[in-house]
């Protein structure tokens, strides 16, 4: 069962992991949760939850290509220019909701962290990570986001770029994020499966 | 479990100051094609966020595949943009318009 999830009975899947793949997953969401950030402007009210409650998000997309996906426009068409009334309505939105966003990315990243810290690991052999069904719908946002962003990362922007990558030479530095993008493909493809058993 | 319909009268507007000509028109959710998500797990969003059935989150997720583009939901502003908020948290490109 190395690499993929099964479903548990009553819910929940499983998935064996060894050492290796338990630290390349715990880095990779500990990137994801640097890069996400906290979210607000740590301004001199950030440590004020009352304050930090009603603080605005920020109005513009973010400047990082990852980030900009992860937390896309709401208004106006992907294929054509935004008139001025969808960068409007698209700024006004991102102030309601991005911090929102952020925050919810960061407890489903965090709570990936504390899952694999929760498994005892030593040697070759794997151990078996259960995941209640919180828990998976906390790992598939993550998942998802760890392959978002990796896709932004190697410029995935349309389906004929993706099966270029995966004919990489060895030698390529791309190799190894590539790798590790194809086997996040395949842990979120069997979480859905057992979701879906 | 039906409604019958009703008549409603509407209430006449002709004087009001305030009266905006906005045509009732419902806006929608889009949901764009992007060549990372998974077809199953778009899928899995379309059931487990709107209740859709398993065929029709299918087709609505093939036509985005296919298409570039489904409508997943329609309704009020409001309500789209709860939709589009939500999308997003699945990492799924969503945007809402007026359906017109």
């Amino acid at each position: 069962m190395a690499g993929h999830f099964e479903p548990l009975a009553g819910g929940g899947a499983a998935v064996a992991l060894d050492e290796v793949e338990v630290s390349i997953l715990r880095s990779l969401a500990v990137q994801l949760l640097e890069l996400i950030g906290p979210g607000d402007d740590g301004g001199p009210d950030a440590a004020d939850p009352l304050a930090r409650l009603f603080a605005e998000g920020p109005s513009e997309p973010p400047a990082d290509p990852a980030l900009a996906r992860l937390f896309p426009d709401a208004y106006g068409d992907p294929d054509k220019e935004q008139d001025r009334q969808e960068r409007a309505h698209s700024a006004e939105f991102r102030r309601y909701t991005e911090n929102d966003l952020r925050t919810r990315k960061r407890e489903d990243a965090l709570g990936m962290v504390r899952s694999l810290d929760s498994l005892s690991v030593a040697g070759d052999s794997a151990a078996v990570l259960r995941l209640t069904p919180e828990d998976c719908a906390r790992w598939l946002g993550t998942l998802n986001d760890l392959r978002l962003t990796i896709g932004a990362r190697l410029e995935i922007t349309n389906e004929d770029d993706g099966d270029a990558l995966f004919r990489l030479p060895d030698e390529d530095p791309r190799k190894p994020m590539v790798m590790a993008y194809l086997w996040l493909g395949g842990l979120q493809e069997t979480l859905v499966e057992a979701l879906m058993a | 479990m039906s409604v019958a319909p009703v008549e409603i009268e509407r209430p006449e507007t002709g004087e009001s100051p305030f009266a905006v000509t906005e045509p009732d028109v419902p806006w929608v959710t889009l949901v764009h094609n992007d060549p990372v998500n998974l077809m199953s797990y778009v899928t899995y969003v379309f059931q487990a966020y709107f209740g859709y059935s398993k065929d029709k989150a299918h087709r609505l997720m093939l036509d985005v595949h296919h298409k570039g583009r489904a409508t997943v939901s329609s309704g009020s502003r409001e309500e789209m943009e709860r939709d589009v908020q939500a999308m997003h948290g699945y990492g799924l490109w969503a945007t809402l318009s007026q359906d017109r």
